[in-house]
């Protein structure tokens, strides 16, 4: 594979694709949004069980690209234990870290992402940002208690990577 | 799969290199590698006999069409009347009158289904589509039956993605007001039997649209052989400009028509009080066209039809077998399409492997091809898959190329399983 190639699909991604964490419905659950990118195909739930502010638990579940998985299952790993205002802040890092200029990709890589940081390739792929983000504008619907499907195809697409009129 | 519309051409076959050293575009490198362009059903390349004649409009005598008495207006005005007319004889319409220029095959679509269907569909009429047709020729169709009170009605598609003729023809019925089924299937590659579909649905008195966007690039269209009622295609998918349509019609279905757009060139006088619309083709080509666009058009169907429609068949017929015994060699693969009559068209899944992961490793060793629902979402929920990988083929493909994509998967498949 080429040197960006394997900045996009790191060991890390390629481990969470194959067996991703905290895969299923999750009983109990008190928050659940639904998120799908018709285009790629890409769907997936989030699952919440929430503790007065905290995320007691969290679980998702669904079919997609390597990328969108394995942002989903490291999600569910770094957002357990944390307030409504930590995710949103985890969120913000992350949104920044898989949107920003290549270039200063290393300056967005903050220490507070963690393990999260192997997403950094992911900014070299445009089209792949929506991939990424997917799992974590459902989870942000999911506390927010919102009733409608959440795609990340219009709003996280900077280039068409298909649909419209062509064929 | 063993049959093609052409397998037998007399003459020598098609200089593949030699028509392929045609096409700037296809002698770059992408991320190293040479590109390898397998992404044709979305949009072909250009040769350079095309990309000249657009250039050689600005350059030299662009106006506007139909309205001047000066010079360069009637060279222009000319030179768009000869694309035409060239058009007319590349799908043997009886008259260049039976050419509406528009701006791609979905337009064609549209203006059917809004005058002709508006006219001749009422409540409790049905339409009649198959299961394998591109969004441009279910949703125009859902729009008018949602309008008029009318049902869209389905045949749907064996396994091997072939459309049940059986059912196609026990839908046929008095309330059947239209008719309308694509040539080939975008997605899967299918060669619809419209020769038979046309012949059933006459018997019945129902008038048939041809979708032919996936045709025209690949196989001989005459649409009086046919006898289709419509022919609509897409001038960027046989390697002309985009932003150019064609709606083929017969001529006294298009006379009886209503107009659709209004504006300039389609009207002979305009007074407050009423308005007389002009002669065919004009009554349905408001506004100003794409004239250069048309006239790049004009290029690539004598370019294409210098080449000869019945070599490309035979060279892509070439490429679909050798490719479709290739991709089986690729451990998990299943070809989603694989009906006897097909064009060159290699749809896929590769289990464990998403193929969008697939298209971004294809990216990285120089091949395009498309991945998605590729506008045809009803396929894809056919099959029970939310997308495929697409390998689309034109006539300037190679076997090496088909070997190309194959070393790339099996490479893609090694990453991800």
């Amino acid at each position: 594979m080429t040197s960006e190639l394997r900045e996009l699909y790191q060991e890390v991604i390629l481990d969470h694709t194959k067996k991703p964490r905290n895969f299923g419905e999750l009983p109990g659950a008190d928050h659940r949004a639904d998120g799908h990118n018709p285009l790629c195909g890409d769907r997936t739930t989030v699952f919440v069980r929430m503790d007065g502010e905290k995320v007691a638990d969290v679980r998702f579940q669904g079919a997609g690209c390597s990328i969108s998985t394995a942002s989903a299952s490291m999600m569910t790993e770094s957002v357990k234990g944390k307030t409504r205002a930590e995710v949103d802040a985890l969120f913000d890092r992350f949104h920044r870290l898989i949107t920003s200029d290549p270039s200063r990709a290393a300056q967005n890589a903050a220490p507070e992402l963690g393990k999260l940081a192997v997403f950094s390739g992911v900014c070299e792929f445009p089209v792949r940002v929506k991939c990424a983000a997917l799992a974590w504008h459902t989870l942000k619907a999911a506390l927010a208690g919102a009733a409608q499907p959440v795609s990340t195809e219009v709003s996280e697409s900077s280039s068409g990577d298909g649909g419209g009129q062509a064929r | 799969m063993s049959a093609s519309p052409a397998r037998s051409v007399a003459g020598p076959p098609l200089d593949v290199a030699a028509r392929r050293a045609e096409f700037p575009i296809l002698s770059q490198q992408v991320h190293g590698r040479p590109l390898v362009y397998l992404d044709n059903a979305a949009s072909s390349q250009k040769p350079a006999a095309v990309i000249a004649a657009e250039r050689e409009v600005y350059e030299t005598y662009y106006a506007n069409v139909h309205r001047g008495v000066h010079t360069l207006s009637m060279r222009s005005t000319d030179a768009y009347e000869a694309a035409r007319v060239k058009v007319q004889r590349f799908v043997n319409a009886a008259t260049a009158k039976e050419i509406v220029l528009t701006r791609g095959t979905t337009e064609s679509i549209n203006l059917v289904a809004q005058t002709y269907g508006r006219k001749h569909v009422g409540r409790g009429d049905e339409v009649l589509i198959t299961g394998l047709e591109h969004h441009s020729n279910i949703v125009p169709w859902q729009m008018l039956c949602e309008e008029k009170g009318a049902r869209l009605r389905v045949a749907t598609l064996a396994e091997d993605g072939a459309v049940r003729m059986d059912e196609f023809e026990a839908l046929l019925s008095p309330r059947t007001k239209l008719v309308a089924a694509a040539h080939v299937s975008n997605a899967l590659g299918t060669l619809n039997p419209v020769r038979r579909m046309i012949e059933r649905a006459h018997a019945q008195g129902v008038p048939v649209l041809i979708d032919g966007a996936q045709a025209v690039p690949h196989l001989p269209v005459d649409v009086r052989a046919l006898d289709c009622d419509f022919y609509a295609f897409s001038s960027h998918k046989m390697y002309g400009p985009s932003g150019v349509g064609v709606l083929y019609g017969k001529r006294a279905l298009l006379e009886e028509m209503p107009p659709w757009q209004g504006g300039g060139d389609m009207i002979l006088s305009v007074t407050f009080g009423k308005t007389t619309y002009n002669e065919l083709p004009y009554k349905f080509e408001a506004g100003t066209p794409n004239i250069a666009g048309v006239i790049g058009l004009g290029a690539a169907v004598d370019w294409l039809t210098a080449v000869g429609l019945e070599k490309v068949a035979a060279h892509e017929h070439d490429l679909l077998v050798h490719g479709t015994g290739r991709l089986r060699e690729v451990p998990g693969l299943r070809l989603v399409g694989t009906a006897a009559e097909k064009a060159a068209v290699l749809s896929f899944v590769i289990e464990g492997v998403h193929p969008h992961d697939v298209g971004t490793v294809l990216d990285y060793e120089g091949i395009a091809v498309r991945t998605g629902h590729h506008c045809a979402q009803p396929v894809m929920d056919r099959y029970g898959i939310p997308a495929t990988t697409r390998a689309s083929f034109a006539l300037y493909n190679t076997r090496q190329e088909v070997d190309a994509l194959v070393a790339a998967l099996h490479k893609a498949v090694e990453t991800f399983r």
